[in-house]
C-alpha cells in the first residue's frame, strides 16, 4: 500500500501546479484553489488504490475538484447577491443587474465553459500571480516553490534553513495578501508585462542562488534548489517562448550550474573560477546554456542574457588562457549601458586588464574610488593590476586596504597571503 | 536528480523495420511534454546493432566484434537523460510514454546517475589529486 500511496503522491506532485492553476481561474483565489487541489488528492488517495491510477490523472483530478470549485463560486455569488439586495433595500432603490466588473458577477456555467482554454495559459497566470510584487521576495519564493514547484513546506524550510512553521506562515500570509489586494488572476499585458516579468525572474534567480551558494557540508537539499530553479525557468521558457530574458536567465543558470561539481574542494572550500578543473564542468548543461543563450540573443537579449553571454565566454574556454577577454569586456560595456553600476564597471576593468593590458584596466578603476568606497574587491582588483605593472609597493598597500575591508576571516587571510607573496 | 532512461530494442527495431508515423507523432508529443515540464535534458535514437561495433575486454586482451548482436531485448534502441525529483517521478513519466514498440513486448529501463563524490568520497578525492598533479 505504501508503494501505491507514494505513486499517487508522485502523480499529484506532477499534476498539482496545472491543477491549481486551472482551479484558480474558476475561484480567482490561489489559496482556495490550492485547498481544492488538496481535497482532490485526498479523494484520489481514497479511490485510486482500488480503481488504479487513471490513464489521464490530470483530467480526473480536475473533474474531482471542479464541482467543489463551482460550489465555492456559487456560494460567493449568493452572498454577493444577498448583500446587494440588502444594500438596495436600505437605499430604497430598485434592484438592478449584477455587481461591479468582479468575476463573480459572471455565471458559474460560463466559467465551466471557459475551461477549454489552454491549461498552459493558466500555469502562466499562476506563475505571475505567485510572483506578484505586492508580496515580499521571501513570500514570493515560498509561494512559488509551493504552488508552481510542487515542493512541500518541509522541503522549502529545509532548503532555506528556516523552521517549517515560518514557511507555513509565510505562505498563509502571502495568500491572504493576494486576496486582500484583489490581485487579478491574469497574465500582465502591455507596459505591465516586463516589470512583472522582472519580478518572476527575480524569484527564480533567488532560488537558484540559494542553492548555488550552498557549500559541501550543507544539507544536500540545497544544491537541489538549483535544479528546482532550472526547472521553473525551463517551464517558463516553454510557456513564454517569445520573452528574451526568460531564455537569458535559463542560459545563465544552466551555465552556472555546469560548474557545481567543480566549485567546491574536498575540504569544502570554494574554488575560484580560474582554479577550477574544467574537465569537471558539465558539458551537457553548457550546451543547453549556449542554446538558450542563442534564443535569448535572437529575441533581443537583456540584462540576464548579457550576464549569460559573459558566463558563456568562460564556458567556451578549455583553459583560463583561452578566455576571450575582449569579448567579455565588450559585453560588460553593453551591460553597463543597459544596467549601469560601479560593480559592473569593476568587472569590466578586470576584463579590459586582460584584454588590453593592466594599465588600461587600472585607469577604469581610478574612477571608482567614491562609488565603491567600502568594497574590498576594488582595492583587491587594483592590487592585482598594480602587481602586473611591477608597482609592488602600491599593490601591497592596496591589499592591506582590502584586508581591512574584507567581510570574513578567510577572505582576510587570502588577501594578506597574496601581499606576503609579492 | 539525473536519470538515464533506456528504451530497449526489440526484434522489429533490430530488423530496421519502418517506424509507424503514428508512433513517431505520439513520441514527438511525449517529448514536447517532457520539455514543457522542464524534465528533458537530452535524448536520442540509436541505429540497429547491425550498424554497431563493440569491444570486449578479457584476460588483458581487447577484441572488436561487429554487429549485429543477438538478444535484442538486452540492447539499447534509444535513450533520454531526465531531471526528476526522484526515481518515483521518473517512473511516472515513463508510464506516460507511448508504447515504444507497438505489437511487441518491450522495456524501458530507468537508471539514476552515480555520484562518485557522494558514494566514494575518498577514492574520488585521491583520483582528483592525481589528475591535478598530472596537470602541473
Amino acid at each position: 500500500m505504501d508503494d501505491t500511496r507514494r505513486a499517487i503522491e508522485t502523480v499529484f506532485r506532477i499534476e498539482s501546479p496545472k491543477l491549481i492553476a486551472g482551479l484558480a481561474r474558476i475561484t480567482r483565489e490561489v489559496g482556495v484553489a490550492e485547498e481544492l487541489a488538496q481535497d482532490a488528492l485526498v479523494t484520489a488517495l481514497e479511490q485510486w488504490p482500488r480503481t488504479g491510477i487513471p490513464e489521464r490523472p490530470a483530467a480526473w483530478l480536475m473533474q474531482a475538484a471542479k464541482h467543489r470549485a463551482i460550489d465555492h463560486v456559487r456560494r460567493g455569488q449568493l452572498l454577493a447577491k444577498k448583500h446587494e439586495q440588502l444594500g438596495h433595500e436600505l437605499d430604497g432603490g430598485a434592484i438592478g443587474a449584477g455587481g461591479g466588473g468582479d468575476a463573480r458577477a459572471g455565471s458559474a456555467e460560463d466559467m465551466i465553459n471557459n475551461l477549454d482554454d489552454e491549461l498552459g495559459d493558466d500555469l502562466l497566470r499562476l506563475i505571475f500571480t505567485s510572483c506578484h510584487p505586492v508580496l515580499s521576495p521571501e513570500a514570493r519564493v515560498a509561494l512559488t516553490l509551493r504552488l508552481v514547484g510542487g515542493l512541500t513546506s518541509e522541503e522549502i524550510a529545509r532548503a532555506f534553513l528556516v523552521p517549517m512553521q515560518t514557511i507555513q506562515q509565510r505562505i498563509v500570509r502571502a495568500k491572504k495578501q493576494l486576496a486582500d489586494a484583489g490581485v487579478p488572476y491574469e497574465v500582465p499585458r502591455g507596459e505591465e508585462l516586463l516589470p512583472r516579468l522582472a519580478s518572476v525572474l527575480e524569484v527564480i534567480y533567488l532560488v537558484f542562488n540559494e542553492g548555488y551558494a550552498a557549500t559541501r557540508g550543507d544539507d544536500w537539499v540545497r544544491p537541489e534548489l538549483c535544479e528546482d530553479a532550472l526547472r521553473l525557468g525551463r517551464v517558463l521558457a516553454g510557456l513564454a517562448p517569445d520573452l528574451a530574458e526568460v531564455h537569458g536567465l535559463v542560459a545563465l543558470m544552466e551555465i552556472q550550474a555546469s560548474r557545481l561539481h567543480a566549485r567546491v574542494g574536498t575540504d569544502g572550500e570554494p574554488i575560484l573560477l580560474f582554479d577550477q578543473n574544467r574537465a569537471r564542468w558539465d558539458q551537457l548543461l553548457i550546451r543547453r546554456g549556449l542554446d538558450a543563450l542563442a534564443r535569448g540573443e535572437a529575441l533581443g537579449g537583456g540584462v540576464y542574457t548579457l550576464q549569460a553571454a559573459i558566463a558563456a565566454c568562460h564556458a567556451r574556454a578549455r583553459k583560463p588562457a583561452d578566455t576571450d577577454w575582449a569579448r567579455i569586456a565588450a559585453t560588460y560595456a553593453q551591460l553597463a549601458r543597459l544596467a549601469p553600476s560601479p560593480v559592473v564597471e569593476l568587472n569590466r576593468a578586470v576584463a579590459v586588464g586582460f584584454a588590453e593590458g593592466p594599465a588600461a584596466g587600472l585607469a577604469i578603476t581610478d574612477r571608482l574610488g567614491d562609488a565603491l568606497a567600502g568594497y574590498h574587491l576594488l582595492p583587491s582588483v587594483r592590487a592585482d593590476l598594480l602587481a602586473k605593472l611591477g608597482r609592488t609597493a602600491e599593490a601591497k598597500a592596496e591589499l592591506a586596504r582590502a584586508a581591512e575591508l574584507a567581510g570574513n576571516a578567510r577572505e582576510r587571510r587570502l588577501l594578506l597571503d597574496r601581499a606576503a607573496k609579492l | 536528480m539525473r536519470f538515464m532512461v533506456l528504451v530497449k530494442a526489440s526484434k522489429q527495431s533490430e530488423a530496421g523495420a519502418t517506424p509507424s508515423v503514428d508512433m513517431l507523432a505520439k513520441m514527438g508529443k511525449f517529448n514536447q511534454e517532457l520539455i514543457a515540464a522542464g524534465v528533458m535534458l537530452d535524448g536520442g535514437g540509436l541505429k540497429a546493432s547491425s550498424a554497431a561495433a563493440k569491444v570486449q575486454f578479457a584476460q588483458g586482451k581487447r577484441t572488436v566484434i561487429d554487429g549485429p548482436f543477438t538478444e535484442a531485448k538486452e540492447l539499447v534502441a534509444g535513450y533520454w537523460i531526465w531531471q526528476c525529483k526522484s526515481l518515483e517521478e521518473a517512473v511516472e513519466w515513463v508510464k506516460r510514454c507511448p508504447d515504444p514498440m507497438p505489437g511487441e513486448d518491450s522495456e524501458i529501463e530507468i537508471r539514476p546517475f552515480a555520484d562518485l563524490e557522494a558514494d566514494f568520497p575518498e577514492q574520488a578525492a585521491e583520483a582528483r589529486a592525481l589528475l591535478d598533479r598530472a596537470k602541473h
